[in-house]
């Protein structure tokens, strides 16, 4: 039994027929849609590296089946900025060194923002509780919730 | 002894690139998603690998049972021992050691399995799916032959034996030996020592281990993209094992999501692979789920020290003795061996200290476990984690202050280079100098009174010291594995200006993470006399340059880095003979800078482009003979490598009702010689401290007396999060060092210094109550029965 799922993801509408029902939406992403930017450490929602937003949502791709994301709006990674064009956060990260091998990164940029779209972030602690869902194993996170601080700075000032 | 002279004048004053915090270059498609991954390659019309491992410790395979799999939707192959016996030959970590059993390892169990977790068949599907599901239809009976969980257990009479060929379970032993131990602790005025264990953990990259063998149909050729940190060795093993030449055998490592040694050794997966791929003549791929890169990926520590110093009166430490017992797992692993783990504790021990006597031994245990292998700082955490111990027990039973009997037994400025009682040599590093910086960038007088006014409230606080020193960058005099026939002392960069005038260097280090992209382009820059942003930087590939080892034992700035200097020398050197036929100038007087050849002190220059036009293009400008190519190859060989070497000092508070460790300051003094990039620098610094962190208070995998895995998951296996790990500072002391560019090699050390410096700020905390620290990590449960205990204790 398969089924067809449409998507919009990055403001692009997909329409894929024959889709399993087992399918995760995590290799519907990445193996569907050829969205590799999308990455998978657990497989069990625990590192956070397959974080997406779901309608406006973060969520673990890994934990979500390409069926329940039937008519849903996604934006991954790819859809933040472009190598010649980093949005702020992604230029935040660069600035503080907040990634090295960067398997980890396309998570924390989608936790990210989401953690700076729906949150005040008042405190460097209130960061870190927000990215205590994905795990890092590299950078020591320091640098990180430096870039993610800065980030929230030109948010604000932008505002203002 | 080294090649290299001292960094010149000139060096010194010109590099604008080398020093400087640049912007990786790697970022930009790190960041937006257009990274390259092993697991994102997309050959052609792929086949998937999905492998059953054994549930069984230590068994006879009976019988295995493929039919009902064979027949499943999407199979296109099941294969077993028995069918791929033919394709290649076993893979032997060889070593000179004396007493040392080498275990070879196969791409699937054969007869019998040793682990819980070993490869035992494979499934080709055309989708992982599909190749999961007919796991479930293979049937294997297996005859149990009794498992043994921990090394006590292996040496003790009557144990099963793992390998019956080696004929015990001690695939290694060694002594280690310099004056009279015995004597020298019976004249000591105190004696100190213990039982210190450092548990079994997961080094856990972020990214499970990955490998897509690309396979080319019309001349047999394979190229295995691998998430490996040493491409080059799995390109010399797999082409040996499966007979397949360096040229019909590409091995790249493309980006690679962390190591942290966990990916810096052949996998039986590897081969398996490329098997496959070559049988079926179709490319195939395989991603580790977690529960597969947790239970088959090299694992690190598991060692019990029992170990014990002596002092004279005024604090020196004046012997040391320390038996070692590694649980080495099931095999030994390619090609380091699992000599080098154990091995390296026993040679670290005296450490950063001018300890007079030593006596060291250590076996090496088989266990039916995933093998040891390379873990970030190789043995110096737990040698580290025991001699800052005994350092600190010294201390308390001298009243010495931690800071003070560092500073009597540290080798001082003036002695180095200095042979260690194991008989490593320092070469001069700033080890005072950065116990000095560390205490004064934690304002340790004033700590110390904060902890006194905490203790008066009754709060459990507490200061810890580590110092440690570490050998980087090592070259051919030294193999990186005891007795290893590997040459691991040399790299090469190979450097080109193409008829474009584009500058490609080429090496054969690996990066997964640390940044070479950039630090590389930037010494290439700074030496050749380009722009930065000119320099494309090829790593990790088996094809760029004839041999290479890969990034591990913390060697590619020291190694990759002198290759560049050398090589973008020799560049230079025939850009500047060029230009001056094209200026019509001497060639020493031409400087080269920013991409352009200059006549020093006038306007006339030549562009790279110009140049590269003239040599490959313009059949007039240029005689014949001065067409050279622009090209330089240099292999470098630092001979004996370089010291690097730090203090760490952490204060920690611990909840007496939760027992949770809670770290409020995190200071790090290290010294790396000249930092290429003192962004990269810091960076690795703080990842280090994170997994030290995990190593003190987190990380631990068990394993119950069955051999079977408690700890399988990320629930389990818990890793720091972002609010378990403190702000970190780092201060930098940049002693001149005697190899090319005067770099040291730097990622690992946070991983060495933070575990012994943590357990002493426990051990600090605890000790109004009586409490020491011996054993790692020390988890809230841990630390709650030690506090049980203590009650007790005074309740008698």
């Amino acid at each position: 039994m398969t089924t067809e799922v449409s998507v919009t993801v990055n403001g692009e509408t997909y329409h894929v027929p024959d889709v399993e029902p087992r399918l995760l939406l995590s290799d519907f992403l990445r193996d569907l849609l050829g969205l590799t930017g999308t990455h998978v450490g657990c497989e069990h929602g625990v590192c956070g590296a397959c974080t997406v937003l779901v309608n406006g949502d973060s969520v673990r791709s890994c934990l979500m089946l390409a069926v329940q994301a039937n008519g849903a709006e996604i934006i991954t990674v790819e859809g933040l900025g472009s190598p010649e064009e980093l949005n702020v956060l992604q230029t935040e990260f660069r600035e503080h060194h907040g990634l090295q091998c960067g398997f980890c990164t396309p998570g924390m940029l989608m936790t990210g923002e989401d953690l700076l779209r729906k949150y005040p972030l008042a405190t460097d602690e209130d960061i870190r509780e927000g990215l205590s869902g994905n795990l890092c194993r590299c950078t020591g996170y320091q640098n990180i919730v430096a870039a993610i601080r800065s980030a929230a700075v030109k948010r604000t000032e932008k505002a203002s | 002894m080294s090649s290299d002279r001292r960094a010149n004048p000139s060096d010194v004053l010109r590099p604008r690139n080398v020093g400087a915090p640049i912007k990786r270059t790697e970022d930009p498609r790190l960041l937006t998603g257009n990274g390259e991954y092993t697991a994102d390659r997309k050959p052609d019309r792929p086949l998937h690998l999905a492998f059953l491992r054994s549930g069984q410790p230590h068994a006879r395979i009976e019988r295995i049972d493929t039919s009902a799999a064979l027949g499943a939707p999407g199979v296109i192959a099941v294969l077993t021992a028995d069918d791929i016996a033919d394709d290649f030959k076993p893979v032997i970590p060889f070593s000179r050691m004396p007493n040392y059993h080498a275990t070879p390892i196969v791409p699937l169990a054969s007869r019998k399995v040793r682990y819980v977790g070993e490869p035992v068949v494979a499934i080709v599907a055309t989708s992982r799916y599909l190749a999961e599901d007919a796991l479930e239809l293979i049937e294997v009976d297996y005859e149990p032959l009794g498992a043994i969980s921990r090394a006590e257990l292996a040496i003790a009479d009557g144990a099963p034996l793992l390998h019956e060929e080696a004929g015990t379970n001690v695939l290694l032993a060694r002594e280690f030996k310099k004056g009279d131990v015995g004597a020298d602790l019976k004249a000591a005025a105190v004696r100190v020592g213990g039982r210190f264990e450092m548990t079994r953990k997961a080094p856990l990259a972020m990214e499970p281990r990955s490998y897509a063998a690309e396979y080319e149909k019309r001349r047999d050729a394979i190229t295995l993209y691998t998430s490996s940190n040493i491409p080059g060795i799995v390109r010399d093993a797999v082409s040996e094992s499966l007979g397949l030449p360096g040229h019909r055998l590409r091995v790249v490592a493309p980006d690679v999501g962390g190591s942290f040694g966990s990916k810096g050794s052949l996998y039986p997966e590897e081969l398996l692979i490329c098997i496959a791929a070559r049988k079926l003549r179709r490319s195939v791929k395989w991603t580790a789920d977690r529960l597969e890169d947790v239970s088959s990926s090299s694992q690190a520590f598991a060692e019990i020290v029992n170990a014990e110093m002596g002092f004279d009166a005024n604090g020196i430490a004046t012997s040391l003795q320390a038996d070692v017992i590694g649980d080495v797992g099931a095999f030994s692993i390619y090609p380091w061996t699992c000599g080098l783990e154990p091995v390296q504790v026993v040679s670290f021990l005296p450490g950063p200290y001018k300890i007079g006597s030593y006596r060291g031994v250590v076996r090496g245990v088989a266990t039916c476990k995933p093998p040891t292998g390379p873990y970030r700082g190789v043995g110096r955490p737990i040698s580290t984690f025991v001699t800052e111990r005994l350092m600190d027990l010294g201390a308390a039973a001298l009243g010495v202050d931690p800071l003070e009997i560092r500073r009597r037994n540290l080798v001082r400025a003036e002695e180095f280079p200095y042979r260690i009682a194991s008989g490593i040599i320092w070469d001069k590093t700033g080890f005072t100098e950065c116990l000095d910086a560390a205490a004064e960038a934690v304002g340790y007088g004033q700590l110390r009174k904060l902890q006194a006014e905490a203790r008066k409230q009754g709060r459990l606080f507490g200061i810890g010291i580590a110092s440690y020193a570490e050998l980087t960058g090592i070259g051919s005099r030294i193999a990186v594995a005891p007795g290893m026939p590997i040459n691991t002392g040399s790299e090469t960069a190979k450097i080109t200006i193409d008829s474009t005038g584009a500058i490609t260097a080429a090496f054969g280090v690996a990066s997964h993470g640390q940044g070479l992209e950039t630090t590389l382009a930037q010494i290439v820059a700074d030496d050749l006399g380009a722009r930065f942003e000119d320099v494309r930087v090829i790593q990790g590939d088996s094809d760029e340059v004839p041999m290479s080892t890969g990034t591990y034992a913390s060697r590619s700035a020291v190694l990759g880095g002198g290759a560049a200097k050398h090589a973008s020398k020799i560049l230079q050197e025939k850009i500047k003979r060029v230009a001056s036929h094209l200026l019509e100038a001497n060639a020493d007087d031409i400087e080269v800078t920013e991409g352009r050849a200059i006549v020093l002190g006038t306007d006339r220059a030549v562009t790279f482009k110009q140049i590269a036009k003239a040599v490959y293009s313009d059949m007039k400008t240029l005689p014949v003979e001065a067409r050279e190519e622009l090209t330089a190859t240099y292999t470098y060989d630092p001979i004996n490598g370089t010291t690097a070497a730090a203090t760490h000092i952490a204060a920690v508070e611990v909840d007496p009702a939760t027992c949770f460790v809670r770290i409020l300051k995190f200071v790090v003094a290290e010294d790396c010689g000249r930092i290429i990039n003192p962004m990269i620098v810091d960076g690795q610094v703080h990842g280090g401290v994170a997994q030290g962190i995990g190593a003190a208070l987190l990380e631990e995998l068990i394993y119950d007396e069955d051999g079977q895995l408690l700890t399988a998951s990320l629930v389990d296996y818990m890793i720091p999060s972002a609010p378990e790990v403190p702000l970190m500072d780092v201060v930098h002391i940049e002693s001149e060092s005697a190899v090319a560019g005067g770099f040291r090699g730097m990622g690992e050390g946070g991983t060495i210094g933070a575990p012994a410096a943590i357990a002493n700020a426990i051990a600090d905390a605890l000790s109004p109550l009586g409490i020491g620290v011996s054993i790692l990590p020390m988890t809230p449960e841990r630390i709650f029965k030690l506090m049980e205990q203590a009650k007790g204790r005074e309740d008698e």
